[in-house]
């Protein structure tokens, strides 16, 4: 750079201002309603991969079935991936997104 | 149907059943060896879009991850190929580990037939299998419905055999 001062320059107004915190908002793993998976294979499926207690598991799941989807985990996007990709394995629909 | 037995699961299975598990599981992993055909619903299905609204990085998480996926799905079907007699009716005594393999298994061939079937939330199986018996009972719906309905049941009773987790 020369040696020239620059004009000082008012900085423009981010109109995309709301996404600045938007990076402390955690990542989320979300299960989507299906009609072929088993309910009792539902809730298996969380006690089985996250460690969920089955009053737990079993309230995540109604919820799936009742409101069409659920969040199951949130954190890292990193962690969110493996959950997600995990719940695959299982056979369940599972996405990443943020909360 | 599957019922406990001290740390096993275990069923006895006719000779058409055996039959029927040895085609649904040839088939599922027919499905994931010949080459997946990423349009096919029923793959679509198996290997969900993890950003449904960002297919690029959809792309770039299957190219790490559906290898293995892939591969899982392919070892859970072959489970059930192994663990099953090689012919006519028979006993099979499923583990821990086993019985996780067949229930993730079932699932698989549960989640491609119900696709192919168009299975929707409010699906009546039974309203459907008579309708289907009775516009043609030799028909290969008739089948597919029957077997569908049957993987239910096998797979209900075997969550059912299952130790208690924890």
């Amino acid at each position: 750079m020369g040696g020239m001062a620059l004009p000082q320059v008012a900085p423009i107004e981010s109109p995309e201002i709301e996404e600045a915190p938007a990076d402390d908002r955690p990542w989320v793993t979300i299960v989507w309603d299906d009609p072929v998976n088993l309910m009792s294979y539902v809730t298996w499926v969380f006690q089985k991969i996250f460690g969920y207690s089955k009053e737990k598991a079993e309230a995540l799941m109604l919820d799936v079935h009742n409101k069409g989807r659920a969040v199951v985990s949130s954190g890292a996007r990193e962690r969110m991936e493996m959950d997600a990709n995990q719940l695959h394995g299982y056979g369940l629909w599972a996405t990443v997104d943020r909360d | 149907m599957f019922r406990r037995n001290g740390s096993t699961c275990v069923a006895t299975f006719a000779v058409d059943e055996v039959r029927v598990l040895r085609k649904v599981a040839g088939e599922v992993v027919g499905l994931l060896t010949d080459g997946m055909d990423h349009t096919d619903p029923v793959v679509s299905r198996l290997f969900p879009d993890i950003y449904p609204d960002r297919p690029d990085d959809s792309e770039e998480f299957r190219l790490y991850t559906e290898g293995d996926l892939k591969t899982g799905k392919i070892d859970q079907a072959g489970a059930i190929l192994a663990a099953l007699p090689d012919e006519g009716e028979g006993e099979v005594r499923l583990d821990g580990e086993a019985a996780e393999a067949w229930l993730r298994a079932i699932n698989d061939a549960r989640l491609a037939m119900g696709t192919r079937l168009d299975i929707q939330a409010d699906t009546d199986l039974g309203a459907e299998l008579d309708d289907a018996v009775l516009h043609d009972p030799g028909s290969s719906r008739v089948f597919q419905l029957s077997v569908y309905a049957y993987l239910g049941y096998l797979q209900e009773s075997l969550l059912n055999a299952l130790p208690e987790i924890e």
